[in-house]
Formats: C-alpha cells, sequence, structure tokens
C-alpha cells in the first residue's frame, strides 16, 4: 500500500500547501513515519516520485534531520532531554537510571521492540525537568517514578491494543 | 506582573477564539487594516520594537525593506525556538496562539503578503496541531482567508513542522528548509527582504517579536513605549532555568527593571541558598557571565550587556551556580554545537568536533594546559570564517569559561597531572 492509497487527502494536503511542491517533503517524510514506523525505502521512491526528485535528495533530507529515521524504532519513541539546563537538574543521571530501567544503552531499543530511549537536546521544556517525550508527547516534571509509571501504562496499553493492532 | 506579551496569562481560556476578542483580540488587526500598510510599517517603525529572536535587529525598519513593487511577498513566523534554556515562544503558541496569529496578520498586511507560514520545530508536535486548529478558528471569523474582514485582501497561514535541527532557527536556514532543501544557511547579500522564500521578498519574524504587534497597533506606540529603553522599547520575556526554585517564564520591562538578581528573586531565588556561579544571558550561544554583584544588578536591555562581551539574545537566562564544573558546562554546550552544525562551512564542522574531542580529553582526566592553550587555538580558527553565526556561538562557550573561570580548567588540568604522579595510570581510551 503506497501512502497516496492510505494517506492520500494529507498528502494532497500538503502538497497543496505550498508553490512549488519540493517543500512538502518534510511533512511527506512525516506521513511515511506514521504509517509505516519508519521511512521505508519504498516510501523514499514514492516521496520522490511525487516531487520528481531523485531518492538521493530524499535520503539527504532524512539524513539532516534527526527525527527522520529510516529503520523501525520502538513502538514508542522516548527522548530524554540531557541538555545543559536539564543537566543542571540531573538529567544525565536521570536518563541514566531510565536506560537502565529498561535494561538499554541510549540510543538503544528493548529486546520486546516497546522503547527506544534517545538522549536529546534542548526539548524547551527546561522550566520543568525532567522532561521527556514519548511518540513526539511531552511528560514534564519528571521523575524515576512518574516515569517508570509510564512505562509501565504504556506496556500495559500495548497488550491491551496487540490483539487490534493488525500489525 | 505581567506587562504586554504575557498580559494575558492568568485567563484560562485565553486560547479561544471568542475569549481572546472578548479581551481585545484582532483589535489590533481591525485598526491596522483600517490603515495604509505603509502607515502600519511607520507605527510599527516607531515603536521601536526589535526583534525578539536573538538579533534584536528593528522590526519596523525590516518590514520597510520589502520592495514596495513586490508582487509576491511571505512572512515566515520563526517558531524554531531550539535554543537551549529557551520555552518563551512555546508558551505564547500553546496559551496565547491568536496573539501570534494577530500579530503574523498585520505583518502581512503591513508588506502585502498573501501567505504566512509558521515554521515550527518538530518537537512542538502538538503545538503545531493547535495552531492549525487555531488557524481554522481565525478563518471562520473572517481573520484568515478571502476578503478579510471585508478588505478584498486575501492571506493564508500554514504551519510547516522542522524536525530537529537548531540550524533552522537562522532565518536563510528556515527558508532552505521551508523549500525543501536540507537546513543550511544562505550566503547573505540577498537579503531574505529582496530574495528570499521561493526567491521572493520575505519578512522573517520571532514568536515573541509577532506577540507584540498587536499591542502596539491597539494600545499605540507611547503605550507600548511606556515600557523599556529608549534603544530598547517594550518588554522581554526572560526565560529561567537552572539552579532556580521556581524556573519558567517572567516578563520585564527592559532596562532599570530587570536585573538578573530580581529575575533570580522572582524565579524563586537559588536552589538550596547556594550562590550563583555563572549566567549565562541567552542560551549557549551568548557568552557566559560570572555571577559578581556588578552583573547581578546590570539593568538588562540590547546594549547593556555589550561591553561585557555577550548580549541578551532570546533572553534564555541559565543560572549555575557554586557547585558547577565550568569545563563540564563548556564541554555540555560545545557538545550541542558539535551535534547541530550543519556541516556547510569547514571550520565550524571540523572546529566543533575537535572542540569536542578536547574536551573529552578534560572529561576522562587526560588534559594538560596545553589542552586550555588548545581550546583557544581552535576557537581562533573559527572566529569570523563561518556563512552564519552559528561559528561564532559555538566559540564562546569555550572562550568566556576560559577567560572568566581559569580556576576550573586549572584544577581539570591538575587532576591529569595528579595522576601522572601516581604509580599505576588508569589507561585512557
Amino acid at each position: 500500500m503506497s501512502l497516496m492509497d492510505t494517506r492520500k487527502a494529507d498528502v494532497e494536503h500538503h502538497l497543496g500547501k505550498y508553490p512549488d511542491k519540493l517543500s512538502a517533503i518534510m511533512p511527506l517524510l512525516y506521513i511515511a513515519q506514521e504509517e509505516y514506523g519508519y521511512i521505508t525505502n519504498e516510501a523514499v521512491e514514492e516521496i520522490a516520485n511525487l516531487l520528481d526528485v531523485d531518492t538521493t535528495h530524499v535520503r539527504g533530507i532524512m539524513g539532516f534531520y534527526v527525527m527522520y529515521h529510516d529503520e523501525p524504532k520502538g513502538k514508542y519513541l522516548v527522548y530524554i532531554c540531557t541538555d545543559l539546563p536539564c543537566a543542571l537538574k540531573g538529567a544525565e543521571a536521570f536518563s541514566q537510571r531510565m536506560c537502565d530501567h529498561l535494561g538499554v544503552e541510549a540510543g538503544g531499543t528493548t529486546e520486546d521492540g516497546l522503547f527506544t530511549l534517545e538522549e536529546m537536546m534542548c526539548l524547551g521544556a527546561c522550566h520543568r525537568t525532567q522532561v521527556m517525550q514519548v511518540n513526539f508527547q511531552f511528560h514534564e516534571n519528571m521523575d524515576d517514578e512518574k516515569a517508570i509509571k509510564l512505562f509501565e501504562e504504556l506496556r500495559r496499553e500495548h497488550e491491551v491494543s496487540k490483539p487490534f493492532s493488525g500489525e | 506582573m505581567t506587562y504586554l506579551v504575557l498580559r494575558n496569562r492568568d485567563i484560562p481560556d485565553i486560547k479561544e477564539i471568542d475569549s481572546y476578542i472578548a479581551n481585545g483580540g484582532y483589535e489590533g488587526l481591525k485598526k491596522a487594516v483600517q490603515m495604509q500598510p505603509e502607515d502600519v510599517i511607520t507605527t510599527v517603525r516607531d515603536s521601536g520594537l526589535r526583534g525578539r529572536g536573538g538579533a534584536g535587529f528593528p522590526t519596523g525598519v525590516k518590514w520597510n525593506f520589502i520592495p514596495k513593487d513586490a508582487e509576491e511577498v511571505y512572512i515566515a513566523v520563526n517558531a524554531d525556538e531550539s535554543e537551549p534554556g529557551t520555552f518563551k515562544d512555546r508558551e505564547i503558541m500553546e496559551e496565547n496562539p491568536h496573539q501570534l496569529l494577530e500579530g503574523s496578520l498585520i505583518a502581512a498586511w503591513a508588506t502585502k503578503a498573501e501567505t504566512i507560514y509558521i515554521y515550527i520545530r518538530g518537537e512542538y508536535w502538538d503545538i503545531a496541531d493547535l495552531l492549525d486548529e487555531k488557524i481554522e478558528e481565525a478563518r471562520a471569523k473572517g481573520f484568515i482567508g478571502q476578503s478579510i474582514l471585508g478588505t478584498g485582501w486575501n492571506c493564508e497561514v500554514y504551519t510547516h513542522r522542522g524536525a530537529g535541527a537548531y540550524i533552522c532557527g537562522e532565518e536563510t536556514a528556515l527558508l532552505n528548509s521551508l523549500e525543501g532543501k536540507r537546513g543550511q544557511p544562505r550566503i547573505k547579500p540577498p537579503f531574505p527582504a529582496v530574495n528570499g522564500l521561493y526567491n521572493k521578498p520575505t519578512v522573517i519574524n520571532n514568536v515573541e517579536t509577532l506577540a507584540c504587534v498587536p499591542y502596539i497597533l491597539d494600545q499605540g506606540v507611547e503605550a507600548f513605549r511606556q515600557f523599556g529603553t529608549e534603544k530598547s522599547p517594550g518588554t522581554k520575556v526572560f526565560c529561567m532555568s537552572g539552579h532556580v526554585n521556581n524556573p519558567g517564564n517572567i516578563e520585564l520591562p527592559m532596562g532599570e527593571e530587570a536585573t538578573f538578581r530580581k529575575l533570580i528573586e522572582m524565579a524563586g531565588g537559588m536552589v538550596d541558598g547556594i550562590a550563583p556561579k555563572g549566567i549565562l544571558p541567552a542560551g549557549a550561544s551568548a557568552a557566559i557571565l560570572p555571577a559578581t554583584d556588578e552583573i547581578l544588578d546590570l539593568p538588562l536591555d540590547y546594549e547593556s550587556l555589550q561591553p561585557y562581551g555577550t548580549g541578551l539574545g532570546s533572553a534564555s537566562v541559565i543560572i549555575l551556580n557554586e557547585t558547577v564544573d565550568m569545563v563540564w558546562a563548556a564541554q555540555k554546550m560545545t557538545t550541542f554545537f558539535a551535534h547541530e552544525s550543519c556541516g556547510q562551512c569547514t571550520p565550524c564542522r571540523e572546529g566543533t568536533y575537535w572542540l569536542e574531542r578536547v574536551y573529552e580529553r578534560f572529561d576522562h582526566q587526560m588534559a594538560d594546559d596545553q589542552d586550555i592553550i588548545l581550546l583557544d587555538n581552535v576557537a581562533g580558527q573559527m572566529t569570523g570564517k563561518c556563512i552564519c553565526a552559528l561559528g561564532e556561538f559555538a566559540v564562546n562557550p569555550v572562550r568566556a569559561t576560559i577567560k572568566h573561570f581559569p580556576d576550573d580548567y586549572k584544577q581539570a588540568a591538575a587532576r591529569q597531572a595528579e595522576q601522572d604522579a601516581a604509580p599505576e595510570p588508569v589507561a585512557g581510551d
């Protein structure tokens, strides 16, 4: 199934926003990532065709911006901010404890494929440390207890959704 | 107390358009469209409003650069807020999105633009969705779309998500990113006002800057100028983070009323009562200052920090207390810039890489006095040699920490000397 099969309205909405369709490359990459969990080779081909550019250009964009990925990540992509303002409040140690809890190194994915934990540059929530994002949703004023509870909730949510997920 | 940009922050539903309108919202736009576009520009120029994103360039002057005979003009709203320690634009967009939309529309009317792109950092995912919702609310009330307020002027507003690149906050990198290219800065001139998005004249303004504009149009130049100084009129939103008890956004008039001491006090004082050691006035990119009495009592505006080799920038104030090893802090900031260098200019790409390597030597207790000289040497090879300011910013944490906190470096270098003296040195990397 191509993006034009499954997300035609969204694709056309973004193509229509700009006088030059190349501008739609970033929103189209996000659509592909939402659809497939990562940007597949087929999606790269399709986006290149839609925009009349070489696949090299599409991959160049994916490589430049850190929020695009060309390989599967965990179902829940966890960002932890460890930049200076958060680090002053202990974010590096917090991130390490969360890595230990999930049994991964920073950047790694749990064996069950559920969580990928990545340390991020400033997320713009320096007044609400510790700061996490899960699939781009903010979780702020976190501590170990709250974070572990969140991981448990997500695990349960996954268990419940599994039979219906169609994956 | 809040003054201008955040004056409605205590109204809980101000993000809803009816509440915004009930509290005087869109009056600025209504007044603007009664005026000739050039008179709107004159009003904003007379207000003395300066860019709140960091550079402090006069907004009205910027708008006036747009050629009067231009057929197609774009407004690009810089909502890429990525400077470490900055979270003011986020509050404006999250809590009072119509204030930004109104300011952007006034900018569009003043420059006869018919398309506005709000370039918002990808990590503000939900805020982009919220803005899309608010754009539709404003459209339903006739503030966006065809023949706005019966003027015959059409204007569309679109959001565009970034994808995690700090450099896209640089205005020409932002334009390249919007055009579907890698977000790498362009060589100036030509300036965006003449040759910007899709080679058309383009105004690029920061969120906080545009959020000041409705007030200026509605309340007038004098009302705006009652706050701040002659050269830095109005207020500034200071993002307080680091070792303060209640970090957050604090709005104060620029000048006498705004000092670091007062900001720290308003942010609940220092954590555990530990004294401040250093102050970053504008995130990672402006040089750090020692927290001396002189610095703590300095009136804050665009001019006052210049003699100290630093600037107000986006006013993302990070407070570092006495427990902080400034070599570690400099390393954090260096890692940030090495990660965020776009790779276009060799001095920045390679310079940040090597600075990071040298700081790793400090981190691994392998550095000596020569490494302090080496840091300064590498920094010297970056200064003034890059297309955009990132190469300059990346040098600031290094040179300013060496200048103001030499003892921290000496102690770090001495740790290596101690190790050398030890019978069995720990192996390095």
